[in-house]
């Protein structure tokens, strides 16, 4: 039998807020986990919940994310019918005119969300990293009888970073009563995953909506002045959730991946995320290397000290070198006796033999995409 | 179908009972090699390196985990609306049908197969051996020498050679002499059981030596000797690099432990050549404060928190905290427990093996025998295992398991 359930990843985003890493590429494209783009994991729990119909709506600057999905083979969405649609903006409802925000995107394809054959779409963002099975969530919104559900996370704000979060105000028998952006609350908070469930006719008259009323920001416009127009609820996801939404909280939720328990849940709990092959062979380790609380992606090459770090596909790291809490992305070089210490590299950088590059550990230095230092 | 120069057959049919338990349960070319691989990735990768976008594969011994792991090909970008690979099995016919009886045999049958692609050459594999090599080049001398069969020839240690088929050959590489496994070597030119035959002559031959009732049907045993007395041109191809035939469990131990340390003569790392193989979705591998790894190859998804040194880690394996594994073959999804010793062994998928076993012939290094632990086995805390161990085996150890609980 098909699924009931169609996703929808949006992509827009109205500033960039991980500075180096977001240059180039949306924040879904941002290499993390040592071989991931951020997208992978919202995709991968789009395919594990048995999810066959997936639209990625794009705003700008994707070349690097169209390159990583291609067909979408990769994550088993490379189908007859259904599969894998990225949709930039079509402009043929607003034309020669740029969108102002992610509804005018949804709009223009409005085509794309009404022919599926789904009778629910789930609405996600790649800022929420977990590992997810999105049918539990469908079976409390039917259950119910909810207009729109909402997914949420229990954060410690006065620990966590949740700047420009959205919070909700929950009723114990789960209803939704208000959402509104984070604003130094402290303390706990519901805070949204801005992954949204509703019946796709639902979604179609959201759009439509805010269209007619000149609106264009789907979670400002479309959800939140809605909030007591429908029967929104809330669904708590238990497990654990990374939000990334500044260089900080990339590399502390990075970092965290060190820790085995979180290593599994997030990797292998519900189902496995998938990702774009590179064919590297496995990471070789040279009788020089000594490597302790690391995470080791395939195609290294290690006969340097690596210590509490990520080194992403085919990262090479020469005699004496020295990488302490650090990140190292993919095809990266570090020269013999360099020493890295709380350093974000970007992918292709190559630091020459030698070279001391030190950040600090609330903010790590960040080299630029292809630097050669 | 649109017609193909040179058309690639894979013998992947043999059984390679030298591997003994490696292969009880698959046929040796889906025996899984150097951390992620299969053997069967080294020929279709070159393939796919060489521009043969047509392959064959003749499978016949317990085929299900080599035909699904072929599928439709697409690890080796082989899934292709002209071409790609194709899983040959023995089939019925009018008249009953057979097994492949050899490995000309098993051509012969698919001559049909061949001829829809109206090739001019086609090239002859075997799932057998570890090597990197590019086909192109061979067919260009091929076609240079303007000959019926050219063979993929290699240099190896004279006080080995009598283990192999040797050829010896004339200034202008033109095969004089054919040895298959001789006592007193000519030359030092093996057979590396890589040909490329020109598509009319070999397809004469086979249905010629189809009708031979004296034939065994072998192309080193029949069709090669039969092609040299008759004059026809065979030219030897040399070959240099790394090759290596792994036949039997040293020689597989062996090509593994090739893979390791600066002296490694394969280069894995070669964007240019890569191997191309299934790639499990695991995420990367993690290796604790705790652990120490040297000298090694370490896939996806595994979770080490011991020592490792000389060894090639598969995908998903776990190594406890206080384990030692040395000089050995960790295949996928094992489970090694805490303070467990492993050395010169071989581990097949899935086993468990319990806290503070012991996996190791003897002290010393030379000499040692490998020890082999089938696939999803369990073997209890605290046992030493000093020889191999298969299946039917296995059953006594759950058996004791169960009663010590």
């Amino acid at each position: 039998m098909m699924g009931e359930l169609m996703g929808i990843i949006n992509l827009s985003e109205a500033e960039e807020y991980l500075g180096e890493l977001n240059r180039s590429r949306p924040l879904a494209a941002i290499p993390f986990a040592g071989r991931y783009r951020l997208i992978d994991f919202v995709l991968s729990n789009m395919v594990n919940s048995d999810i066959s119909n997936v639209g990625v709506f794009i705003q700008h600057k994707y070349r690097s994310l169209m390159d990583h999905l291609r067909s979408g083979k990769e994550w088993d969405l490379a189908r007859k019918r259904d599969g894998l649609f990225i949709l930039p903006p079509a402009y043929t409802r607003t034309p020669m005119q740029m969108h102002r925000g992610d509804v005018e995107n949804f709009y223009s394809n409005l085509d794309y969300i009404r022919s599926s054959r789904q009778k629910y779409v789930v609405v996600a963002g790649p800022e929420m990293v977990s590992n997810m099975d999105y049918r539990s969530a469908l079976e409390l919104h039917k259950k119910t009888e909810a207009d729109i559900t909402i997914l949420y996370t229990k954060a410690n704000c006065s620990t966590h970073d949740c700047l420009r979060a959205n919070v909700l105000e929950i009723e114990k028998d789960g209803q939704v009563t208000d959402m509104k952006e984070y604003h130094a609350l402290g303390g706990y908070q519901n805070l949204s995953m801005q992954t949204f469930i509703m019946e796709k006719k639902i979604l179609i008259e959201l759009i439509n909506d805010c269209i007619a009323r000149g609106d264009y920001d789907f979670i400002k416009h479309c959800i939140i002045k809605n909030i007591n127009k429908y029967r929104v609820y809330g669904y708590c996801h238990q497990g654990y959730v990374a939000r990334i939404s500044s260089l900080r909280s990339y590399y502390k939720h990075s970092m965290e991946l060190l820790n085995p328990q979180i290593w599994r849940e997030l990797f292998l709990k519900s189902g496995l995320i998938y990702t774009k092959v590179k064919d590297e062979p496995p990471a070789k380790y040279m009788i020089d290397s000594d490597v302790a609380n690391a995470l080791v992606a395939s195609g290294c090459y290690i006969e340097g000290r690596v210590e509490n770090s990520i080194l992403f596909r085919g990262v090479k790291v020469h005699k004496r070198a020295y990488i302490k809490n650090s990140i190292i992305m993919q095809s990266c070089e570090i020269g013999a006796g360099a020493v890295l210490e709380n350093v974000i590299c970007d992918k292709d950088v190559f630091i020459t033999a030698n070279k001391h590059l030190k950040g600090e550990s609330n903010y790590p230095l960040v080299i630029k995409k292809g630097q050669v230092i | 179908m649109h017609k193909k120069k040179c058309v690639a057959m894979l013998l992947a049919g043999g059984q390679g009972s030298r591997l003994g338990v490696l292969t009880q349960q698959i046929a040796k070319p889906a025996v899984p090699f150097g951390g992620k691989y299969r053997i069967i990735d080294f020929p279709l990768s070159n393939c796919y390196n060489s521009g043969i976008d047509t392959v064959g594969v003749l499978t016949q011994y317990k085929p299900l985990a080599l035909n699904s792991y072929i599928g439709i090909g697409s690890a080796w970008d082989l899934d292709r609306i002209n071409g790609g690979v194709y899983v040959l099995p023995p089939f019925v016919k009018e008249q009953g049908g057979e097994w492949y009886k050899g490995t000309a045999d098993a051509i012969c049958q698919n001559v049909n197969f061949i001829d829809r692609f109206k090739p001019e050459y086609v090239l002859i594999l075997s799932g057998d051996h570890i090597y990197k090599m590019d086909y192109s080049l061979m067919l260009e001398f091929h076609q240079d020498k303007e000959a019926d069969v050219t063979i993929g020839v290699i240099e190896v240690p004279w006080d080995e050679a009598s283990r192999f088929g040797i050829m010896s050959s004339d200034e202008n590489y033109r095969i004089t002499q054919f040895d298959e496994k001789p006592a007193q070597p000519k030359s030092n030119h093996a057979s590396m059981g890589i040909y490329i035959f020109s598509w009319p002559i070999l397809r004469k031959y086979l249905l010629d030596d189809e009708n031979d009732t004296r034939s065994s049907h072998d192309f080193g045993k029949d069709i090669i000797p039969k092609l040299l007395r008759n004059q026809a041109k065979l030219v030897a191809y040399p070959f240099e690099g790394y090759w290596k035939d792994v036949g039997t469990v040293e020689s597989f131990w062996q090509a593994n432990m090739d893979l390791l340390g600066e002296k490694s003569q394969l280069n894995m790392y070669d964007s240019n050549w890569r191997i191309y193989s299934a790639n499990p979705p695991r995420p990367p591998h993690y290796i604790a404060a705790t652990a120490k790894v040297k000298s090694s190859i370490i896939s996806e998804g595994c979770l080490a928190f011991g020592q490792v040194k000389n060894s090639v880690i598969f995908p998903d394996v776990y190594i406890g905290e206080g384990a030692v594994v040395k000089n050995s073959v960790i295949m996928a999804g094992a489970h090694i427990e805490d303070n467990v010793v492993i050395d010169k062994a071989i581990i097949g998928r899935k086993t468990v093996i319990k806290q503070g076993a012991v996996v190791s012939a003897a002290h010393e290094l030379d000499g040692q025998q490998i020890v082999v632990v089938a696939a999803d086995m369990v073997i209890p805390p605290h046992t030493i295992i000093k020889t191999s161990i298969s299946r039917s085996a296995n059953e006594e150890f759950c058996g004791k398991e169960e009663e010590q609980l």
